[in-house]
């Protein structure tokens, strides 16, 4: 059902990696140059997107790459990368519930196989397993059809017993008395990590040398109007930009930005927190995640053991979230592997993610004429970035919606045709 | 975790409570009288203010009962708690 997506190769002059400009880099100990240019911006360009996080360059790079769009600018109020981006778990699968999710979290799947040929840059993607425990007969029936909807959609997703699921990842505690006991788990082989802060560098440095103006300490005060209501640019911290036309990536920050240009859009933002242990010798050889508990773990190549936690109950801005949110997690990460009680945690950190009512993203056009919005990936944004920059980038090139994106626009929510995606991705996305 | 002040019980740990929301978001009182693009506003749009804003809490491991408070969502300061009638404090 799902072809390949097309990956154009960038063909443009820059400096490439090669077994030999590693070589000569290490031999002569020479600096490496910058790998994208932080030009001051241009009084206009043809598309401003608003965020410079991986959604944000990935789409600035597409419009380059397949449609031909150039003067594009990037506006990053702090560093790229410095948002979300860096601030989450790098999980990435593709085993959602409903046809329309899974269509979109697998185009993003399938770019994430090729996507360092296609950018010469290692973004580190390592498919070594997304596993989802299952703890109780809910849980069982639940992750059952999981896997069941999953193959009808051809996407893998397999059903392990417990012993299954210790062989594959051995540090986990699969007694009958413990106290998650494990009843069996659904395992995506294609699912795994990349490395968060390779993904914005290596969007940056391929969108840069296609002439995509990357604007950092940048940050949009206004979103300017005609008289007929379409944009015509924004006012920032470095002073006016024109462009008939906007995307805004901004996740948490979305709502605020929206809000200049007068609009409401269905999103609350909460700080999603997440902590690293101190790096040890590998012993975590995939991710695995458990919804009921609510924990989610995996294993650096530093050695870090990388866990994500939950979201505060209330909106907020602030990116710190509360001590007995991850406090929770570390309880439940304790019980499920006792071998990790040991270790102790170096640090933890929050983003303001943006959370939509039916827990699924908002993507499309506005009824604002030449403002388009990409927002609402929730507590699970990262592993959608290269399929959320590929279809965001149609979708403003053309000013229709790519057909992956049409149901996730904002009609969605006057005509009712939710995608529930509530119960499949609660906080652990 | 955040110190709230119960009107009616005091400052607690924020574990007893539950966030029920963003505050005073009415109803339509004639459903059938709204179009769509109101009652989706209603059903599913909210404030989501970088700084002021006003929510419901309920005390559930306490005196059971709703409140609404007013709280900085930047630094997560409560302004002010008030009663579910009340207006919110200028």
């Amino acid at each position: 059902m799902y072809d390949r997506p097309t990956q154009a190769r960038a063909t443009f002059p820059r400096p490439a990696f090669s077994f030999w400009s590693l070589l000569r880099r290490a031999m002569l100990a020479e600096p490496w140059p910058a790998q994208w240019r932080s030009p001051d911006p241009q009084p206009a360009y043809d598309v401003i997107i608003v965020g410079g996080g991986g959604h944000g360059l990935a789409t600035a790079h597409y419009l380059a790459a397949e449609h031909g769009i150039r003067r594009v600018a990037v506006l990053e109020k702090g560093w790229i990368g410095g948002g979300n981006t860096g601030r989450n778990t790098t999980i990435i699968r593709s085993n959602y519930l409903q046809d329309e999710s899974a269509a979109l979290y697998e185009h993003a799947l399938k770019l994430w196989e090729t996507l360092s040929e296609a950018l010469d840059y290692n973004v580190m993607y390592s498919a070594r397993g997304v596993m989802m425990l299952a703890h109780d007969e809910h849980d069982v029936r639940s992750l059952k059809r999981h896997v069941h909807a999953n193959r009808l959609n051809g996407i893998d997703n397999e059903w392990l017993t417990p012993d299954q699921a210790k062989a594959f990842c051995p540090p986990l505690e699969i007694s009958p008395a413990s106290r998650h006991p494990v009843l069996g788990a659904a395992l995506q082989r294609r699912g795994g990590v990349a490395r968060h802060d390779a993904v914005a560098w290596g969007y940056a440095r391929a969108a840069s040398a296609q002439g995509v103006d990357i604007v950092e300490n940048c940050e949009v005060t206004a979103i300017r109007r005609g008289r007929d209501g379409a944009v015509t640019g924004v006012e920032t911290t470095r002073g006016p930009i024109a462009a008939p036309r906007i995307g805004i990536v901004a996740a948490g920050h979305t709502s605020v930005l929206m809000g200049m240009a007068g609009m409401r859009v269905p999103l609350e933002s909460f700080p999603l927190q997440a902590l690293v242990s101190e790096p040890v010798k590998p012993v975590m050889p995939c991710v695995v995640m458990s919804n009921t508990v609510h924990c989610y773990v995996s294993q650096s190549d530093k050695g870090e053991l990388v866990i994500g936690g939950g979201t505060d109950v209330y909106p907020s801005y602030a990116q710190r979230g509360a001590l007995h949110v991850s406090t929770h997690t570390l309880e439940a990460i304790c019980e499920l592997f006792p071998g990790f009680r040991r270790l102790r945690m170096l640090r933890s950190w929050g983003g303001i993610v943006d959370v939509t009512p039916d827990r699924s993203p908002i993507i499309g056009p506005t009824p604002v004429s030449g403002l388009f919005v990409n927002c609402g990936w929730g507590t699970g944004g990262f592993k959608a970035t290269p399929g959320s920059g590929h279809v965001f980038a149609a979708t403003i090139a053309t000013g229709t919606p790519h057909p992956l994106a049409a149901p996730f626009g904002l009609e969605r929510f006057r005509s009712g045709h939710l995608i529930d995606e509530a119960a499949a991705a609660a906080v652990a996305h | 975790m955040l110190l709230i002040p119960c009107p009616w019980c005091g400052k607690r740990p924020e574990l007893e409570f539950r966030h029920a929301g963003q505050a005073h978001v009415a109803r339509p009182a004639d459903p059938s009288a709204v179009d769509d693009d109101a009652w989706a506003a209603f059903l599913y749009v909210r404030d989501n203010p970088k700084g002021r804003h006003a929510e419901r809490w309920r005390h559930v491991h306490g005196c059971g009962r709703f409140f609404n408070a007013v709280r900085d969502t930047v630094t997560d300061r409560i302004a002010a708690t008030y009663k579910p009638n009340e207006a919110p404090p200028a």
